[in-house]
C-alpha cells in the first residue's frame, strides 16, 4: 500500500536513516523495532510528512508521491498516533474527533455517532462523546486519536511507540485492536522498543540499528516459530552476538539496621484526584531497594518531589537517619544525603544549554572547592578548572559519550543526560536516591546497565527508592515492592517467588 | 557566535589558518550587515533629498572626531551604559524588563528632588551618594509590582513591565509639575543643582564622571552574571525554571532579585543623568533611551565588552545625530532608523549564515 525504497535522511552530524525499504500491506501489523536513535522515530516523520527524505522515493498504492506535509500525509491516508498524545485536553471528545475537518460547516452529531456506531461495532472501541478529554485515561486518549484515524478513511495507520503510556493490560488491548483493524484491511505500523511486543503483535518485523534495515521478518516466517524464537532471533538482529537475557548476579542483600529514611502518613495535594500522595508510609534501610509500582500518574511524581523536597507535605512526615526533614529544603536535603533522580532528564534534571561539566555542579552552585570566596563574593566566584576536571571524572566513571566537558547536555542522548545526572546525585555524601522512572526512554543496552547501577548503588550500603511503570524492572532488581494507585500505597509486598501475582492482585484493586 | 566560530574552525580542519578564517567570518557576519545598514540608510536620505555623504561625514565629525562632540559622546554613554547594565542582568536571567524607561524617569525625578534639597544640609559628596542611591532604590521599588506578579502568579513581565512605564512616565511628570516644582522659574522643572555640586568631570574636560561609573556597572553586571555562583543561579533560573526549582533554588526570590537589581541599575542612569548633566528635571522631559538600549543590548548578545563598543558608536551617532537635526534638517530620530536597518539586517545576516551552515 505504501512501500518506502532507499530512503535516506541526514540531520547534521548524523545519518538518521540510511537507504532503507520499507512494505507496508494492507492487513499486516509491521512492527518496526529498534534502540533509540535507530530511525524509527525519522522514518515515521517522513511518512507523517514532518521530514521530507534526501534520497529515495515514496510509492503510495503504487504511485510516486511526495509527502512534502502532515496535512499531504493525511490525504493519502496516512494517519500517525504519536508517543505523546496530540489532543486538546480541555475541548470534548467530540470536539477534538472533528478538529482539523472543515471548518466551514457545523459538525453533523447524528452522522457522527452513527459512524462512531460502525465503529465500535467493528472494532469495539466506545468512546463518549461528551467527556473532557483531559480526563480521559492515557489510553482511553490514545483511542480518540486512532478513532479519528478511522474516521478520516486512513488506510494505514502509524502507531509510535504507542505502548510505552500504557498500562500491561492495556497494551495487551492495543494489540486486540490492532488485530481487528488489520483484518478490515488497514495496514498498520506498530513501532516500538520492546521486543516481547514487536513479536507478540507484529505479522511481520523490520529490526532497524544505526539508521539501516538489519533485517526482516516476514509473516511466513515468524508463523513458523514460537514466541521465544523469535525473540532470540530479533536479538541477534539488533545487537549481533550480545544478548539482553543475561541473567543478573544476585545481589548480596545486607538491608538491615534501623531504617535510614522514614516516612509517616506523607499527604501532598495536586491538581487531580489521582495527582497526589495520600497518607504514604514506608521504612528504607541502608542497602536496600524498595519499588514503587503503579500506573503513571498516581502520585509517584508527587511523592518523589515531596521526598526531595519540591513540594511541601500537607501532613505526615519525612525522617532521615533520626532527623525530621519534613521542613527542609531542597538544598539542606541533598546535603544531608537524600538525593533525587528526576524522571523529565531534559525538561527538568538539566538546562540544555549549558555545558555538561556545568550541570553535573547544578545543585552545588556556590559550594566549594568548585567556587571560592563564599557567601562574601556574591555566593562565590567559579573556578572553571576545578569544575571542568570534575566533570571530566564524572565522565570517565560513568562512561558519559560526549565531545568533552563543555558540550551543551542537550546535544547528548538521552542515555548519556541520564549518567550525567545520576553522577551528579551519586557526587558526595549520597544516602538515600530516589528514582524516577530511571530508565523511562532508553534503548535496551541504557536500561540495562541502568539497572546494573541501581543494583550496585544498593550494594554499597546506599537505600534506594524506585519508582517505575515498569514492572519487570522491579521484579528484576527491587528487594520489597509496593503498589501505588490514586495516592495510596495500597500494599508493599517481598519480591520472591509470587510476587508478581500479589503485585497484580494490588493493582487491580485486590488484597494481597 | 561561539557556535559559528566553532563550526568554521572545524572546517578549517588541521589548517593552521583557521582562527584567522574564523575572525575573517565573524568580521564578514558583523560588519557587513553595518555596511549594508549605512548603504540602506543613505538611500533613504536619499529619498528625503539630503546627500548622504554629507550627513554621515557631518555626524561623524560631530560625534567622534571634534574634541568637543567626543566629550559630548563619552558624557552621553554614562546612562545608556547602566541601561545596558540593567539589562544585561535582566535578559541573561531570563526577564524581559521593557520597563526601564519608567524606571529610569523615576530615578531621574528622585535624584533631582532630593539633590537640590539635600545641598543645603549635607556636604556634596554625600548629597550625590544618597541622590544616586534614592534614584536606584526608587527605579527598584516601581518594579515591585512586575516581578511580584511574575514570580508568584507568571504573569508575563513584558506586558506589565510596558504598562508601568507608560504609568511611570506620566507620573513622573505628575510629581515634577505638583510636588517638586521651583517655584523660582516659570517653566515647569525642579529645584537646580548648582553645577559645582554635580558629579564631578573627569581631567578638566566636559566628560561626566558618569562615564566611570557606566563603565563599571557594565563590567560588574558582565562578571557576575559569568563568573560567580549568583549569576549562574540567576542564569539557570532564566534558561529553565524547572531545573532551577529541581536544584533546590528559591526561583521566586531569586526572579523578584533580579527585577531589583535591574530596574535599580536603570534608576541609577536617571539619577546620574541628573546629578552629572542636567541639575534639574523639566517636566515633560522623556528622552526614551531604552527604546535604542535595548536593541544594543540584543545587538551585543548579552556581553557587556561588546555592549560598550555598541554604546559607544550609538552615543557617537546620537550626538552626531542631534547636530546634523539642527545644520541639515534631518530629524534626530533618523539615528534610530539607522539602528532599525542595522538589527534587520544583522538577523537576516545570522538567518543566512545558519542556512549556509546547515546545508554545508
Amino acid at each position: 500500500m505504501v512501500e518506502l525504497l532507499g530512503v535516506t535522511k541526514r540531520f547534521p552530524g548524523v545519518l538518521a536513516v540510511d537507504r532503507v525499504d520499507l512494505a507496508l500491506l494492507p492487513g499486516e501489523v509491521h512492527a518496526l523495532l529498534g534502540e533509540n536513535g535507530a530511525g524509527k522515530s525519522t522514518l515515521v516523520a517522513m511518512l507523517s510528512g514532518l521530514v521530507e527524505p534526501d534520497a529515495g522515493r515514496i510509492r503510495v498504492a503504487g504511485e510516486e508521491r511526495r509527502i512534502a506535509s502532515p496535512r499531504a500525509a493525511l490525504q493519502q491516508g496516512i494517519s500517525t498516533v504519536f508517543q505523546h498524545v496530540m489532543l486538546v485536553p480541555t475541548l470534548t471528545v467530540l470536539e477534538n474527533l472533528v478538529l482539523g475537518m472543515s471548518w466551514w460547516r457545523r459538525p453533523d452529531r447524528a452522522e457522527l455517532e452513527q459512524r462512531l456506531a460502525g465503529i465500535r461495532s467493528a472494532f469495539g472501541i466506545a468512546l463518549d462523546l461528551d467527556q473532557t478529554t483531559g480526563e480521559l485515561s492515557l489510553g482511553e486518549q490514545q483511542q480518540i486519536e486512532i478513532v479519528r484515524a478511522l474516521l478520516r478513511r486512513s488506510r494505514v495507520l502509524i502507531l509510535d511507540e504507542a505502548t510505552s503510556m500504557l498500562t500491561p493490560q492495556g497494551a495487551d488491548e492495543l494489540g486486540a485492536l490492532m488485530r481487528r483493524l488489520v483484518k478490515s484491511g488497514l495496514a498498520v505500523v506498530f513501532i516500538t522498543h520492546k521486543l516481547d511486543e514487536a513479536c507478540r503483535f507484529g505479522d511481520r518485523i523490520t529490526v532497524l540499528r544505526l539508521g539501516r534495515k538489519v533485517g526482516e521478518l516476514a509473516p511466513e516466517g515468524l508463523a513458523a516459530m514460537d514466541q521465544a524464537a523469535a525473540v532470540e532471533e530479533v536479538v541477534g538482529l539488533m545487537f549481533g552476538d550480545r544478548s539482553i537475557a543475561e541473567a543478573r548476579p544476585s545481589r548480596l542483600r545486607k538491608a538491615e539496621g534501623p531504617p535510614v529514611l522514614s516516612v509517616r502518613g506523607l499527604t501532598v495535594t495536586g491538581a487531580t484526584r489521582l495527582a497526589r500522595a495520600d497518607d504514604v508510609s514506608f521504612e528504607l534501610r541502608p542497602g536496600e531497594i524498595l519499588g514503587i509500582a503503579g500506573i503513571d500518574g498516581n502520585g509517584q511524581k508527587q511523592l518523589a518531589e515531596a521526598l526531595a523536597g519540591q513540594r511541601t507535605a500537607a501532613a505526615g512526615s519525612i525522617v532521615l537517619d533520626g532527623r525530621d526533614i519534613t521542613r527542609a529544603g531542597v538544598a539542606e536535603r541533598r546535603r544531608l544525603g537524600l538525593r533525587y533522580l528526576t524522571d523529565d532528564r531534559i525538561g527538568e534534571g538539566a538546562v540544555g544549554g549549558f555545558p555538561v561539566a556545568t550541570n553535573a555542579v547544578l545543585k552545588e552552585i556556590g559550594a566549594p572547592p568548585f567556587w571560592s570566596g563564599g557567601p562574601f563574593l556574591l555566593g562565590g566566584i567559579e573556578r572553571p578548572g576545578r569544575i571542568a576536571a570534575h566533570a571530566r571524572e564524572l565522565i570517565d566513571r560513568y562512561d558519559v559519550r560526549t565531545p568533552d566537558e563543555a558540550t551543551p547536555i542537550g546535544r547528548l542522548s538521552g542515555g548519556n543526560i541520564q549518567k550525567v545526572l545520576l553522577a551528579r546525585e551519586l557526587s558526595g555524601d549520597a544516602r538515600v536516591v530516589v528514582f524516577n522512572k530511571p530508565t523511562h526512554g532508553l534503548d535496551v543496552q541504557n536500561i540495562m546497565a541502568s539497572r546494573n547501577r541501581i543494583a550496585a548503588i544498593a550494594d554499597a550500603g546506599l537505600a534506594v527508592l524506585l519508582i517505575s511503570t515498569d514492572l519487570e524492572e522491579l521484579l528484576d532488581v527491587a528487594d520489597r515492592i509496593a503498589v501505588m494507585a490514586a495516592g495510596r500505597l495500597t500494599g508493599i509486598v517481598a519480591n520472591d517467588e509470587g510476587a508478581r501475582a500479589r503485585i497484580g492482585a494490588l493493582m487491580i484493586g485486590r488484597a494481597a | 557566535m561561539s557556535a559559528s566560530l566553532e563550526t568554521t574552525l572545524d572546517e578549517g580542519g588541521a589548517d593552521t589558518s583557521g582562527p584567522r578564517r574564523a575572525l575573517a567570518h565573524l568580521a564578514l557576519v558583523t560588519l557587513g550587515p553595518i555596511l549594508a545598514a549605512l548603504v540602506l540608510s543613505g538611500l533613504v536620505l536619499l529619498a528625503l533629498g539630503v546627500d548622504p555623504f554629507a550627513y554621515y561625514g557631518y555626524v561623524a565629525q560631530r560625534g567622534l572626531f571634534s574634541w568637543l562632540g567626543l566629550q559630548q559622546t563619552l558624557t552621553r554613554m554614562a546612562p545608556l551604559l547602566c541601561l545596558a547594565a540593567a539589562l544585561i542582568v535582566a535578559f541573561r536571567a531570563g526577564i524581559w524588563n521593557l520597563g526601564i524607561d519608567g524606571q529610569f524617569l523615576l530615578g531621574a525625578v528622585t535624584s533631582a528632588a532630593l539633590a537640590p534639597f539635600l545641598i543645603t544640609v549635607l556636604p556634596a559628596g554625600a548629597v550625590l551618594l544618597v541622590a544616586a542611591a534614592g534614584a536606584a532604590l526608587v527605579g527598584a521599588l516601581w518594579s515591585l509590582l512586575p516581578a511580584l506578579l511574575r514570580a508568584y502568579q507568571q504573569v508575563n513581565e513584558i506586558i506589565t513591565t510596558l504598562m508601568m512605564t507608560f504609568l511611570g512616565v506620566s507620573f513622573a511628570n505628575l510629581l515634577v509639575k505638583l510636588v517638586f516644582l521651583d517655584p523660582g522659574t516659570t517653566v515647569p522643572q525642579t529645584r537646580t543643582l548648582p553645577v559645582a555640586d554635580r558629579l564631578p568631570t573627569l581631567f578638566g574636560t566636559t566628560i561626566s564622571g558618569g562615564l566611570v561609573l557606566g563603565l563599571v556597572a557594565v563590567v560588574v553586571v558582565h562578571l557576575v552574571m559569568t563568573r560567580t555562583a549568583f549569576g549562574l543561579k540567576l542564569r539557570t533560573v532564566g534558561e529553565n525554571p524547572l531545573a532551577a526549582r529541581h536544584a533546590g533554588l528559591d526561583v521566586p526570590l531569586l526572579t523578584v532579585a533580579v527585577f531589583a537589581i535591574s530596574a535599580g541599575f536603570a534608576g541609577l542612569a536617571g539619577g546620574i543623568e541628573i546629578l552629572g548633566v542636567h541639575g534639574n528635571l523639566q517636566a515633560g522631559w522623556n528622552p526614551a533611551y531604552g527604546l535604542a538600549v535595548i536593541p544594543l543590548v540584543f545587538l551585543a548578545r548579552f556581553n557587556g565588552f561588546a555592549a560598550i563598543v555598541f554604546v559607544f558608536f550609538y552615543s557617537a551617532l546620537m550626538i552626531g545625530g542631534e547636530s546634523a537635526a539642527r545644520r541639515i534638517g534631518v530629524p534626530h530620530y533618523f539615528t534610530l532608523v539607522l539602528v532599525a536597518n542595522l538589527l534587520i539586517l544583522l538577523a537576516l545576516a545570522e538567518y543566512l549564515d545558519h542556512r549556509r551552515r546547515r546545508a554545508g
